[in-house]
């Protein structure tokens, strides 16, 4: 029998904020948390784009400083989001051996890799930090939240580039449905605004190249979208079986109702322009939520604001939607947060739970002229949902033709 | 110039401050890296390379189990300077 899964707490931060909260207030006042990069790395390296979505909280700042000290800014990141959710669920009771971690990072530490290369060059290796291999591999986040808040059932990592942090939900819903946790931290993280992820990114020409706008670079499904805009963060969900969360009397946000996970075997980076994986996954997560197209009452995009990426997605949800795909309220929150890589798709996640329970999709902002290719219900203000029960789905897609998509559905119906 | 027993110690004092949290109070000559600080080996790695860089000396990896104290940590900073 499927067990129910509900959301009890929710924690995130970007350039948009350093609290969920804050995120959700400034996301639907329509602001953009792009800025020109104020680093001297910038000039040095005469970086063909000078600009990104910053943090606007640095997560050092927050932690204690031995305990920041030994994680890298992705773990930080991760720290400080999973702190807030943790607390926003009222720091449930569990025994450690049924609290599990499934978490995700597109790239993990990065720039500690980087640093302690610049150590060796610079000073020898004698110099670079006994903790460095701790602190830049991939699952960094995943073994320091379960440290943190004594998780025992299982501290588990996916790496699936953009599509990660939808893929560690995803993950999380299985795990909890074999039985293996009551409750799951489940988020995803990533700093990763370093020059050579920059220069990259850049090289294959997936960045926005609007040096001089950036606050209206990110304009997803819009005929002049050129790229996407590099943002940096965390967001996590505290996921409990509806059982455990009703025993203990917590606040519920939704309900993860289902999510789907495929692959393209299409392209490495390319999304196949059928959109049949997406497709698949967004068919999956519905199947597994016991619930039909016709349920869906909004959707958070994958939607990066890339000429190819956009219309890919567009066609795998009107596949799947056919023509009620133009009335669904749909939001491309890229174009305030920039892409959190593998953090994007907690923060799009949030953004999703937060939309159903308060009935509104938030706005999709720098729609100046929306692509007649990509005739999709978004608006530049938020649009409201309706009173009665909602369903709704949040998409992911990432390098290495990976296709993740979340269901959440509103619990006071 | 060479270090004093006192700016060495005051200097180590910051250093595990910096690296663990632990009160630079707490830091006094007598007391064992493991059993009173709580110092975990690879925090005990960490200090001993800020300290190389710091007071200009080397600590070969061989030495660093000898170091039991701050006060064996002092003195052989103090004395190999």
């Amino acid at each position: 029998m499927t067990k129910r899964i509900v959301v009890t707490g929710i924690g995130a931060s970007s350039a948009l904020g350093g609290t969920a909260p804050e995120n959700w207030r400034n996301l639907l006042a329509g602001v953009s948390g792009a800025k020109t990069l104020e680093h001297d790395w910038v000039e040095e390296y005469q970086l063909p784009v000078t600009f990104a979505a910053e943090a606007a909280v640095r997560p050092e700042t927050v932690l204690e400083r031995p305990v920041a000290k030994r994680l890298d800014p992705a773990s930080q990141f991760a720290m400080v989001a999973a702190m807030e959710a943790w607390a926003d669920a009222g720091a449930p009771d569990v025994a450690p051996e049924r609290l599990g971690v499934d978490f995700a990072t597109g790239i993990g530490g990065v720039w500690t890799l980087l640093d302690a290369w610049d150590t060796l060059r610079e000073k020898g290796p004698r110099r670079v930090m006994p903790m460095t291999v701790p602190m830049l591999m991939p699952n960094a986040a995943a073994g320091n939240l379960s440290l943190h808040f004594n998780a025992r059932a299982f501290a588990r990592t996916v790496a699936s580039a953009c599509a990660s942090s939808v893929e560690s939900i995803a993950s999380a819903y299985e795990h909890m449905q074999l039985g293996l946790a009551d409750v799951v931290i489940a988020g995803g993280t990533e700093s990763a605004i370093h020059p050579i992820t920059v220069a990259a990114f850049a090289s294959m020409q997936a960045l926005s190249r609007r040096n001089d706008s950036p606050e209206t670079a990110s304009r997803p499904f819009s005929a002049s979208r050129d790229g996407f805009v590099m943002g940096e963060g965390a967001a996590v969900l505290i996921l409990e079986t509806e059982e455990h969360a009703l025993a203990r009397g917590a606040k519920i946000y939704a309900r993860l109702a289902g999510a789907g996970v495929t692959a393209d075997s299409y392209h490495i980076t390319a999304n196949d322009p059928s959109g049949q994986g997406a497709a698949r996954a967004v068919k999956l997560a519905l199947e597994q939520a016991g619930a039909t197209p016709d349920q869906v009452t909004h959707i958070n995009a994958h939607a990066t604001s890339t000429p190819v990426g956009d219309p890919a997605e567009y066609a795998a949800l009107k596949s799947v939607f056919g023509d009620r795909v133009h009335e669904i309220p749909i939001s491309a929150t890229k174009a305030s947060t920039g892409h959190l890589l593998g953090g994007t798709g907690a923060i799009e996640s949030v953004f999703t739970v937060l939309a159903v329970q308060e009935r509104v999709a938030p706005p999709t902002i720098n729609l100046v002229d929306q692509d007649p290719e990509i005739p999709v219900r978004a608006s530049g203000e938020p649009q409201p949902l309706d009173a009665g029960p909602q369903l709704a789905i949040s998409n992911s897609f990432g390098f290495g033709g990976h296709n993740a998509v979340a269901a959440f559905a509103s619990y006071d119906d | 110039m060479a270090y004093t027993t006192d700016e060495v110690l005051a200097g180590l004092a910051e250093l595990i401050t910096d690296e663990t949290g632990i009160d630079a109070s707490e830091v006094a000559l007598e007391k064992s890296f493991t059993d009173d600080l709580d110092i975990d080996s690879i925090s005990m790695m960490t200090i001993v390379v800020n300290a190389e860089e710091k007071f200009g000396v080397t600590i070969p990896d061989d030495e660093v189990k000898n170091l039991k104290t701050v006060k064996d940590a002092v003195d052989y900073i103090t004395n190999n300077q």
